[in-house]
């Protein structure tokens, strides 16, 4: 067994860095549309405030929570390898593959249901903000999960150990940076409008 | 096991404070109601930042490149802001 020092391995500094310039380009994406979502909130509190009630609450809700234990399983996903834990690794991989199609599933039912209900991006301002940015930060939950598999795929392979976890960790980082978002995107859009 | 109780422990204060941001949206407090639910959004924020992100454990280079952005994204909000409010 490793000492408690050389658990903590991680990734190298330089892939660490990698990672988080990348997320520093995806904050500014992101925060475009949080910039467009202050303005016109500021401009028209009331229709902001009338159409966010069209939202389901709770499945917005529910969507945090998937999200978070998506977090979660991540998490020990890392706390694992880094011990060499494979097994646990890719039961973690696989229940964050889940949680996540768990997530874009209710996202689709709701989606269908402002559809029903005649709700387009086009309809007004608010719902044009709504479906863009869940509708962008669906892609990134989809692509988080074609990396996944892909990260499954290695793990299955032995490709990965307290050594050598550094795609897991990248990986890691991108996916909480995923559930970041959406921790904003809740509250302004389906609790406070 | 001893490595996976932090992060279980930080998973159940986000459960509790989604709950709780939940519940305070169904009271009318005005104003009130988006500093509350930002001002939850945010200590969430951090919880996952400084605890699945490992920023807690981060040297200062990388934690340098995590904050600078968010710099950046406030000039962007708060001059954009200015803007729209005093046009």
């Amino acid at each position: 067994m490793a000492s408690k020092h050389a658990d903590h391995k991680g990734a190298p500094v330089a892939a660490r860095l990698g990672i988080w310039a990348f997320l520093a380009t995806e904050l500014l994406l992101f925060g475009g549309l949080f910039t467009a979502y202050a303005e016109f909130r500021l401009a028209h509190p009331d229709l902001f405030h009338q159409e966010h009630l069209k939202l389901n609450r709770l499945l917005g809700a529910l969507n945090t929570v998937l999200l978070l234990t998506s977090s979660l399983t991540m998490a020990v996903g890392i706390a694992a390898i880094r011990q060499g834990r494979q097994r646990v690794l890719k039961v973690c991989l696989a229940l964050t593959l889940a949680l996540a199609g768990g997530f874009l599933f209710i996202k689709y039912l709701e989606w269908s249901e402002d559809f029903s209900h005649g709700l387009f991006p086009a309809s007004n301002l608010f719902f044009g903000l709504y479906f863009m940015m869940t509708g962008l930060h669906g892609i990134h939950v989809l692509v988080g999960m074609a990396v996944m598999v892909w990260l499954l795929v290695r793990a299955r392979q032995g490709a990965f150990s307290p050594d050598y976890s550094t795609p897991v960790e990248i990986t890691d980082l991108y996916w909480h940076f995923v559930d970041l978002v959406w921790i904003y995107l809740f509250p302004l859009l389906y609790l406070v409008g | 096991m001893a490595g996976y109780k932090i992060y279980l422990t930080v998973w159940g204060v986000l459960l509790v404070l989604t709950a709780v941001t939940v519940a305070v949206s169904f009271l009318n407090l005005g104003l009130w109601n988006a500093t509350v639910a930002l001002s939850i959004a945010s200590l969430k924020a951090a919880l996952v930042a400084l605890y699945f992100m490992h920023l807690r454990h981060e040297i200062k280079l990388v934690l340098g490149f995590a904050i600078f952005p968010f710099l950046i994204l406030g000039l962007i909000i708060v001059g954009t802001l200015i803007d729209a409010l005093y046009r």
